[in-house]
């Protein structure tokens, strides 16, 4: 199976992924290639059995709710691109 | 005493103990040869030479107040994809190039407790996505036993820096094979914990379900005691399992009478280098001769299907865990336009590199509407049948013993061309991530003066059974004692 530009194109919006017109010929091959080796699996019946999300098991893990101190503000934004003031400085999501 | 980095964390503490070395000492010795050897052989991203002399003062004083433990004062790379408060922690890529964690992972936490002293952090791939290292971006990290090669990856830099005593130990990262496969191209002991036993938190995340940190070191007993450590529950990170935690080094003895070991004969795979296959058969020789009941051949049959799980979980995971790289909170920003799409989509095609692009769309693929049920939802459900084949074998078998990888260390450039080859190289350590086991890649031998390991899987949460049968192999070879001469 060979996916079509438009396909490499609209998976990439789905990811909010920019790429070059280089790259999306590239991927389109490689992406097939890969998806190709995936074509295995449907050697197996898998009718009755269930999913495994992760290998432990653990479900609903709760702690208490115990109020502390978390990291301050100022550790926090020193990574930010764009501060103001003490917020995170984004672009107009409504235009 | 200029040849202290060549120590072991057992060598080393005993000086240490014995106040026949400080702790400064020893870190100026190995920050010294780091300096010089690292020129070559790229292992580190970041140096910390102030910071490592402050912790080794630090240390100092806790080892005057006789308030010792096995890993104070002993100097120690960290995989740069682990949280290090204050530190640098660029995961290899562009877009964490500056970021600074206001916080420690729990096994920095721990490791900090214990007063150890941080040398630096370690060269990888980026995002821990890849087997060679080469998918760093900023430089690749090379194969001690032959510049020209690679170390694996993707705790390359992890691997490469033990095997020439850049650092006494290191910690990894192991989501299909990163902590094993280099330890095994680089001739080094790297054990991958039980999924759940050591702490995520501070891990950055690649694939959730598969992830976990664990040791690469010079011997067995190292490895022990490095797990000892970093070990143990952790209230922060949800999935970590509420078992408790042995001491260790206690399951390291030499007798190995009577133990059950099973080789399954789908890990010697096609287009297996027939050297590696006579060594490890050689190796598996040695573990019968020292009294284990060994059973060549078992069947392992949904092995040939964990390639194409893997390839499709840890993809959409990954998708999922780096959506958050969107250029607003930390990280690389792209701020020439005032579009937030267009914005946000820019970062990522300036700040990834193609492995991590390349699984970014792989997984969404996989989870996108139309294919989720004939990718993601397949590949858990034939997870589940390859943990059950597993759990049947282990009703005869102590543990199972495999290559750590088809091939000795392949030359930088062979494979990065070509996804599906490199992919390949993670066909025998990948399965165990997929069911969750742990396993340890001990040395087991050289073909033309380039390594190869053996790997060792155990049970869930029996890291002792197979730490126990490593140290029987080592006690009875010579192969980890084995150095690179390339300087």
């Amino acid at each position: 199976m060979k996916l079509s530009r438009k396909e490499v194109q609209h998976i990439a919006l789905l990811a909010r992924l920019g790429l070059s017109e280089d790259e999306i010929e590239k991927f389109r091959h490689q992406l097939s290639d890969i998806l190709d080796n995936f074509d295995v699996l449907e050697q197996l019946d898998t009718t009755d059995v269930p999913p495994t999300a992760q290998s432990i098991a653990l479900q609903n893990v709760f702690r208490p709710d115990v109020p502390k101190s978390s990291c301050p503000v100022g550790e926090i934004l020193a990574n930010a691109p764009q501060r103001e003031g003490d917020s995170f400085k984004v672009r107009a999501v409504l235009e | 005493m200029d040849n202290l980095h060549k120590l072991t964390i057992g060598q080393a503490h005993k000086l240490l103990k014995e106040k026949k070395v400080s702790a400064v000492e020893l870190a100026k010795v190995c920050l010294a040869h780091l300096s010089a050897v690292d020129k070559k052989v790229q292992a580190c991203v970041t140096i910390c030479h102030d910071l490592a002399l402050e912790q080794a003062k630090e240390a100092d004083k806790t080892i005057g107040k006789g308030e010792m433990q096995p890993l104070t004062g002993i100097p120690a790379l960290i995989k740069d994809v682990i949280c290090t408060r204050g530190i640098k922690t660029t995961c290899s890529s562009k877009i964490l190039e500056n970021f600074i964690p206001p916080y420690d992972a729990t096994v920095m936490k721990k490791l900090r407790s214990a007063k150890a002293v941080i040398l630096g952090k370690a060269n990888m791939d980026e995002f821990a996505m890849g087997s060679s290292t080469e998918n760093s971006a900023f430089f690749p990290t090379r194969n001690p036993w032959d510049l020209n090669r690679v170390p694996g990856g993707s705790s390359g830099g992890s691997a490469a820096a033990v095997s020439i005593d850049e650092a006494i130990y290191a910690l990894g990262s192991d989501t299909g094979g990163s902590i094993r496969q280099p330890a095994g191209f680089c001739s080094v002991v790297g054990l991958k914990p039980t999924y759940g036993r050591v702490s995520r938190f501070g891990l950055v995340a690649f694939a959730s379900s598969l992830d976990q940190i664990g040791p690469l070191t010079k011997d067995v007993t190292d490895c022990a005691l490095v797990l000892n450590a970093i070990a143990g529950h952790d209230p922060l990170d949800s999935t970590s399992a509420p078992q408790p935690v042995p001491d260790f080094t206690r399951s390291l003895k030499p007798d190995i009478k009577g133990m059950r070991i099973g080789v399954p004969k789908d890990y010697f795979v096609e287009g297996m280098q027939p050297e590696v296959r006579q060594g490890i058969e050689a190796a598996i020789g040695k573990l019968q001769e020292l009294g284990a009941v060994v059973d060549r051949d078992v069947s392992l049959p949904l092995t040939r299907y964990a390639l194409a799980v893997y390839y499709i979980i840890a993809p959409s995971e990954a998708s999922a865990n780096l959506a958050r790289y969107d250029g607003v909170k930390y990280g690389y920003s792209y701020q020439d336009t005032t579009n937030m799409w267009e914005a946000m989509e820019k970062t990522k095609q300036f700040g990834f590199g193609a492995e991590v692009k390349r699984r970014i769309m792989l997984g969404t693929y996989a989870l996108s509407a139309g294919y989720y049920d004939a990718y993601y939802l397949k590949a858990q459900k034939v997870r589940t049948l390859i943990i059950k084949e597993f759990k049947s074998a282990f009703e005869k078998y102590d543990a199972l013993v495999t290559p750590t990888s088809p091939t000795v260390p392949f030359k930088l450039g062979e494979k990065v061309d070509d996804p599906v080859q490199m992919y390949l190289s993670d066909v025998c350590t990948l399965p165990i991530n997929i069911a969750g086991l742990p396993a340890i890649s001990v040395p087991a031998g050289f073909v033309d003066g380039l390594p190869f390991g053996m790997q060792i899987i155990g049970k869930p949460f029996d890291e002792e059974t197979i730490l126990h049968l490593a140290y029987a192999y080592e006690q009875a070879t010579d192969w980890h004692k084995r150095k690179p001469t390339n300087k």
